[in-house]
């Protein structure tokens, strides 16, 4: 407790001092070699396995857990990197629990499956933290590719193209690469600043150079790139957030979730951010839930996490649902915004109760809250792009768009979840399409 | 109250007597701890007693004189199974370190206040009659229920001319049962080595010499690990490794075989055994002695997790007793002999096929992998890892079950009389028909 801990509104430092660091630990501390060899121990090495069918970027799961049981947790960091370059963050991050851990035969077994995921981080970790960069460059092709974007999808494609000889420049707006590894994720996922370290060891590759400032716009067009460059890969996010579409959005104490998380993730200090005594959450996606979850363990007294459908459709899986409740969070289901009320700053969120089907009840509950984050979903924004689906970037399943010589990957384009891994995937899938196009036989521009 | 007594108390309702009665040494259970480092001392054995063992052979004493050095460095090396069960352990140790003396009058207090529990001695002296002669009047004067001969060990003390060195010579055993016999009054019980050819040889050697009994198997030579960094066998002594013995669970299949060798052996059959080799729990303990074992001797699963583990032997035991109507361990004694036979008797005629019982099954696929890489092509996989077994190929290996997670998942299932075997298109037939009428065996043909 501190002096401020039950001051209503927006205030810092709601708890001792001391207390911040064990706040946001690691959500999944390192396994130590006693517990990897336990937990390693566990793996069937099954047939065709089903793990590797649930991971996006088809990780030799089986493999690289035998590959730890035997003493070889590099060999095992080589089995992962390759197909995932971005295996340490996935290690971290991924939603196991719907994905490699879920499919895992021991879940059907006994409810436990093997710890899938924290088992490659012992392994990625294991390499990493040597600085050992286990791939080489291909002999160099004298083609130079752009990539939009230094998120996972666009690191990864990065380092695909570097790795078979190509040259790439990556263009970011902000001053930091990592994309969402860096600003959207919550912090006891990725601690110490993993998400850096990994794209400086991502990037010992060779043949990467990122350029800070640099976005698409009226300065710098797809055509102009496509001119200066041999192909194009777009991985530019979704740079917008969707509004509530209620009056009273603009009062002091609303913003949107995405940005309340970048501003954790680029705190300096956590205990001199502001949050409220009285927190609701608008969404049920693993961004809700990562805001939620932050706002409770930077003090807040009361976090609602509220979202318009049952638990059951929520974004976020069980695993992430039952953390916020063990955190203390509260989730309410089945309301609906209707009101924000307060004099300049929010006090009060007004929802209706709403059936399955969203259909209105008539019946209205009043929350207290200093501080609203909305989580509903974020939104591509951009002019001159290649043809739209869905509100995303149409491609193929090799991440081709409408326009030749240009691919896209990660959360700004169509197909798979908005995840780390999937992100990963795309961008590694689309680099081996356009090194085919570049140099091999298939030729994309015919 | 020691706490074997508890457990008796405890399963009140049970009808089975444990009570052993090996060459009328009598113990209140057949579990023994083998001659070993767990008998080494009174301190070990009194505890032993109070933990629920019905007996001990008493680490292996030498003769009269300065005691025998041991290494000072790891004298034990390990081989794992999952999550680091030891299944294999080695050791390079020698007989007791301690002086004649001292274990004789050890031996001597013990027997005095553990009465109904069994107390053998185990012995190795050089293969002269004059060290025996010396050796077993004292024994003798402890009151301990009998002696082990100690012609397996099969490092350190062999290249002394004892242990496994008298043990592979079957005229020597003959030679010293018969001293034994004569300079020594109780029964004499003759340790057998395996790291011999034919285990029935010297275990008629020893009936012949006069044996009371016969126990096996002493440890077999092993080399357990390499490290790779030092190119050192292990245990590693200053950079240089030595084979050592082999015991512990990994050991049992081929202990068991033996024991079933000298339990049909004409010369043999008839001579008490007391089975060793891996018993780790009330199951093994049964197997051994349904092979024609009248007691069993236990360390490596007390070394792995100390005295304890005998009660679950004792209650296990119990329990599967009482479940097939054994009042007394004699009472299955010995019941798998006439199961036991050669290949060549095998019911050629019995046909079985694996069936998978997909609500156990959680569709890890290792049955498909072992069937289809390395047997009979004869398990099918669909799109959605449904495995099921083609009985056009199965050849009832039992591979599937051997490779399978769940126990009892897959199963072997007798095909009935009259049913036609896709695999083959024969009608299963009624009668037993083995090789040695088969018209493929050439001896049969010739036979007729």
């Amino acid at each position: 407790m501190s002096e401020t801990s039950f001051t209503p509104g927006i205030v810092a430092g709601r708890l001792a001092a001391d207390s911040y660091d064990e706040q946001f630990s690691d959500l999944h501390p390192l396994l130590d070699g006693h517990e990897a060899l336990v937990a390693s121990d566990r793996c069937y090495f099954c047939h065709d396995a089903p793990c590797i069918t649930a991971c996006p970027t088809d990780i030799d799961i089986p493999l690289f857990i035998r590959q730890i049981a035997t003493g070889t947790p590099d060999a095992a960091a080589k089995t992962i990197l390759s197909q995932n370059i971005m295996g340490g963050m996935c290690a971290r991050v991924c939603p196991t629990e719907t994905l490699c851990e879920e499919a895992c035969v021991r879940e059907l077994a006994e409810g436990k499956p093997v710890l899938i995921g924290q088992l490659q981080r012992y392994a990625t970790d294991h390499l990493q933290q040597q600085g050992i960069h286990p791939f080489e460059r291909a002999a160099l092709t004298g083609k130079t590719v752009a990539v939009v974007g230094a998120g996972p999808a666009g690191l990864s494609c990065a380092h695909r193209l570097a790795m078979l000889g190509h040259e790439v420049v990556v263009l970011e707006p902000k001053a930091k690469s990592g994309g969402l590894n860096e600003f959207g994720i919550a912090a006891y996922k990725t601690t110490e600043g993993f998400a850096q370290a990994e794209v400086d060891w991502l990037c010992q590759i060779g043949g990467i150079t990122i350029k800070h400032g640099q976005s698409l716009g009226a300065k710098l067009t797809l055509s102009d790139l496509q001119g200066q460059y041999d192909a194009v890969f777009l991985s530019i996010g979704l740079g917008g957030v969707n509004a509530l579409g209620l009056a009273g959005e603009d009062k002091e104490g609303v913003l949107d979730a995405v940005e309340f998380i970048s501003d954790l993730r680029q705190a300096d200090d956590v205990a001199l951010l502001p949050i409220g005594r009285d927190v609701v959450v608008i969404g049920g996606g693993m961004t809700a839930v990562d805001a939620a979850v932050q706002a409770k363990l930077l003090g807040a007294l009361n976090v609602t996490l509220a979202y318009r459908r049952g638990r059951d459709r929520m974004n976020a899986s069980k695993f992430e649902q039952d953390l916020a409740a063990s955190k203390g969070v509260r989730i309410m289901t089945h309301v609906v915004p209707v009101g924000l009320h307060g004099n300049g700053a929010v006090r009060e969120i007004e929802f209706e109760y709403v059936n399955d089907d969203m259909s209105g009840t008539g019946q209205m509950i009043k929350l207290q809250a200093d501080q609203v984050l909305t989580a509903i979903g974020q939104v591509l924004q951009g002019h001159n792009l290649p043809v739209f689906d869905g509100g995303k970037i149409d491609v193929d399943t090799m991440g081709r768009t409408s326009i030749t010589g240009v691919w896209a990957g990660g959360d700004c384009a169509t197909g798979g979840d908005d995840l780390t891994v999937t992100a990963v995937a795309e961008g590694r899938d689309a680099a081996m399409d356009i090194h085919n196009v570049l140099v091999g036989s298939s030729n994309g521009k015919s | 109250m020691p706490r074997w007594i508890f457990i008796t108390y405890w399963w009140g309702h049970q009808m089975a007597n444990l009570e052993s009665n090996f060459l009328g040494i009598k113990s209140p259970n057949p579990f023994w701890l083998a001659s070993a480092p767990p008998t080494d001392k009174e301190y070990n054995v009194r505890r032993a007693f109070e933990a629920g063992w019905g007996g001990v052979v008493w680490k292996t004493l030498g003769e009269e004189g300065p005691p025998v050095v041991n290494v000072n460095g790891p004298r034990y090396g390990a081989i794992y199974g999952a999550d680091r069960r030891l299944m294999g352990l080695n050791n390079i140790e020698l007989i007791t370190d301690r002086s004649l003396e001292v274990n004789l009058d050890e031996i001597t207090r013990v027997k005095k206040d553990y009465p109904n529990h069994a107390v053998i001695v185990s012995i190795m002296v050089p293969c002269e009659e004059a060290a025996w002669k010396a050796i077993l009047p004292r024994v003798e004067a402890t009151g301990a229920d009998g002696i082990e001969l100690n012609f397996g060990c099969p490092h350190g003390m062999s290249e002394r001319g004892m242990g496994a060195a008298v043990g592979q010579v079957p005229e020597y055993i003959e030679m010293v049962t018969r001293w034994c016999k004569q300079y020594y009054s109780k029964p004499v019980i003759v340790k057998l080595t395996p790291n011999i050819t034919d285990v029935r040889q010297p275990a008629a050697a020893a009936k012949r010499g006069g044996a009371d009994a016969v126990s096996l198997i002493n440890t077999i030579n092993s080399i357990v690990s390499v490290n790779l960094d030092t190119m050192s066998p292990e245990p590693s002594i200053d950079g240089k490794g030595t084979h050592g013995g082999y015991c512990g669970p990994a050991v049992k299949p081929i202990a068991m075989s033996m024991v079933s060798e000298i339990a049909r052996f004409p010369e043999t059959k008839g001579l008490p055994i007391s089975g060793i080799g891996g018993v780790t729990t009330w199951r093994d303990a049964a197997e051994f002695m349904s092979l024609g074992c009248g007691n069993v001797q236990v360390c490596t699963a007390a070394m792995t997790y100390g005295f304890k583990i005998v009660q679950e032997m004792i209650s296990g035991l119990s329990e599967w007793m009482d479940e097939k109507g054994h009042a007394n361990i004699e009472d299955f004694v010995g019941q798998a002999i006439p199961n036991t036979t050669d290949w060549q008797y095998l019911n050629l005629n019995y046909i079985a096929k694996a069936v998978i019982n997909q609500d156990d099954c959680i569709k890890c696929g290792r049955c498909y992998a072992a069937c289809e890489d390395t047997s009979h092509q004869a398990i099918s996989m669909s799109e959605d890892r449904v495995f099921e077994v083609i009985d056009g190929e199965c050849v009832a290996c039992n591979l599937c079950v051997n490779v399978c997670p769940v126990e009892n998942c897959i199963t072997m299932v007798e095909m009935l009389t009259g049913a036609t075997d896709p695999r083959t298109g024969k009608v299963v037939e009624p009668e037993y028909a083995n090789w040695t009428t088969h018209p493929n065996n050439p001896s049969a043909t010739a036979a007729e």
